[in-house]
């Protein structure tokens, strides 16, 4: 589905990666490691079409991302290293409105239940600014419950969770995983899905460390 | 499309409301420095009508870019601006959204206390009319082409200062052409020439600012 053809990254002068080459299908999940600055932020964001990449192209189906756009991004789900949420808003609008201005409606209902699975019941009406570090991770990380989404992107998706929610996360990506979606992760965790195979891309390896 | 800009509406308003301290501060900007023209030329009341026109078009100017760098700020820095660049709903018409209730929020409450600023400064009833609707018109052009710059300077250090930079000589035909309307009111001559130009330059702008504030914020996040 998703297919990255020879794909180059440059931050300044700096070729974080290049000549990339990797497909993703429905049921797969990839796990991008490498050490820090060897692009694993900038790869998701390339994919996710927040960022030009230098050379190469990124592929939906046959056809380039830059030119589907609004078809592509219906499918896509992006959570980045920011909470992408509002702290004047509480918990619940927070993932309302998130939802719709990424063009999926969410009923109301939908998100109580989103915000309770996700182990926030009883702190849906307080602004997200009172929340801890690891709640708010966790309203982010709502959407994901709610999303029809087909490929997830997840940047760092376990950081600040404590152990219960990591363990939660993980079978929400379970979940996505036999329900034939796609997801690309970074961590620097370890993590486990039962029964599902973890497609590790590595990136920086040809690079010599200095 | 419909319901994508009505979230957004209601999420800028309540965010706003949440905070209204940042409404206010334009608003107190916009009268204080209209107000420190009498205390620093004198109150000779001929003058101040004289200068009335050009003191308030240019205390609204700035009043409307001291706002501008909250624009996108504050959806920068939380991340909630990434989402809507990859939402699958067009981002020229969320800035645009955004432009409109900033404007609501920052431009119209200016447009609203003008009269009484005018008052202060001697303008006659016929002058403070010409006023406020050349405010109406024109305040809108100065938040649109003030969006591409904010989307431009966004992130970059120093930014504030670089976006009046940028910003300031594009709001000079508004300027003149604001305050000329008054003037030549007031001078007894008609105002439709300015009006039209004001309105071609409201016209222009809304159909060009919210795709080039688009494309500004996309490449500031790249």
């Amino acid at each position: 589905m998703l297919k990255s053809v020879e794909l180059t990254c440059e931050r300044g002068d700096r070729t974080l990666f290049s000549g990339l080459n990797f497909s993703i299908e429905p049921g797969e999940l990839i796990h991008v490691k490498g050490h820090n600055g060897s692009g694993k932020t900038s790869l998701l964001r390339i994919l996710s079409g927040l960022m030009l990449q230098a050379e190469g192209d990124v592929l939906w189906g046959t056809e380039n991302i830059r030119k589907l756009r609004d078809e592509y991004q219906k499918n896509l789900l992006y959570i980045g290293h920011l909470p992408g949420i509002k702290g004047d808003l509480t918990a619940l609008e927070n993932l309302q409105v998130n939802n719709a201005l990424s063009g999926n409606v969410v009923e109301e209902d939908q998100a109580w239940q989103a915000l309770g699975k996700i182990g926030l019941r009883g702190r849906e009406d307080l602004p997200a600014r009172v929340l801890s570090q690891g709640q708010q991770r966790r309203v982010a990380l709502s959407q994901m419950l709610v999303s029809k989404a087909k490929l997830w992107i997840l940047d760092e998706p376990f950081t600040a969770l404590d152990v219960k929610a990591v363990a939660m996360l993980q079978s929400v990506l379970e979940e996505h995983i036999n329900g034939n979606g796609m997801i690309i992760l970074t961590t620097h965790q370890d993590f486990a899905v039962n029964n599902i195979e973890v497609r590790e891309l590595h990136l920086g390896l040809s690079e010599k460390d200095v | 499309m419909i319901s994508v800009l009505r979230w957004l509406v209601w999420r800028e308003f309540t965010l706003a409301l949440r905070r209204k301290a940042e409404i206010l501060t334009t608003l107190l900007f916009f009268v204080i420095v209209v107000s420190l023209f009498p205390l620093g030329i004198g109150p000779e009341i001929n003058t101040l009508r004289e200068i009335a026109p050009g003191v308030l078009w240019v205390a609204a100017l700035l009043a409307s870019m001291l706002s501008l760098n909250r624009l996108f700020a504050d959806d920068f820095i939380d991340g909630t601006l990434e989402q809507l660049i990859i939402s699958s709903q067009p981002l020229a018409l969320l800035v645009f959204g955004k432009i409109v209730t900033h404007w609501s929020l920052t431009g119209l409450p200016l447009v609203l206390i003008s009269p009484i600023l005018g008052m202060q400064l001697g303008m006659d009833g016929d002058s403070i009319v010409v006023l406020m609707l050349t405010l109406l018109v024109g305040t809108p052009v100065l938040s649109l082409i003030g969006a591409v710059g904010a989307g431009l300077t966004l992130g970059v250090r120093g930014g504030g200062v670089l976006l009046s930079l940028i910003i300031l000589p594009l709001y000079v035909p508004v300027l003149i052409f604001g305050a000329g309307a008054v003037e030549s009111v007031q001078a007894g001559l008609g105002a439709e020439a300015h009006f039209s130009l004001l309105g071609a330059f409201l016209i222009g702008s809304l159909i060009l600012a919210p795709v080039g504030a688009a494309a500004a914020l996309r490449i500031s996040l790249d």
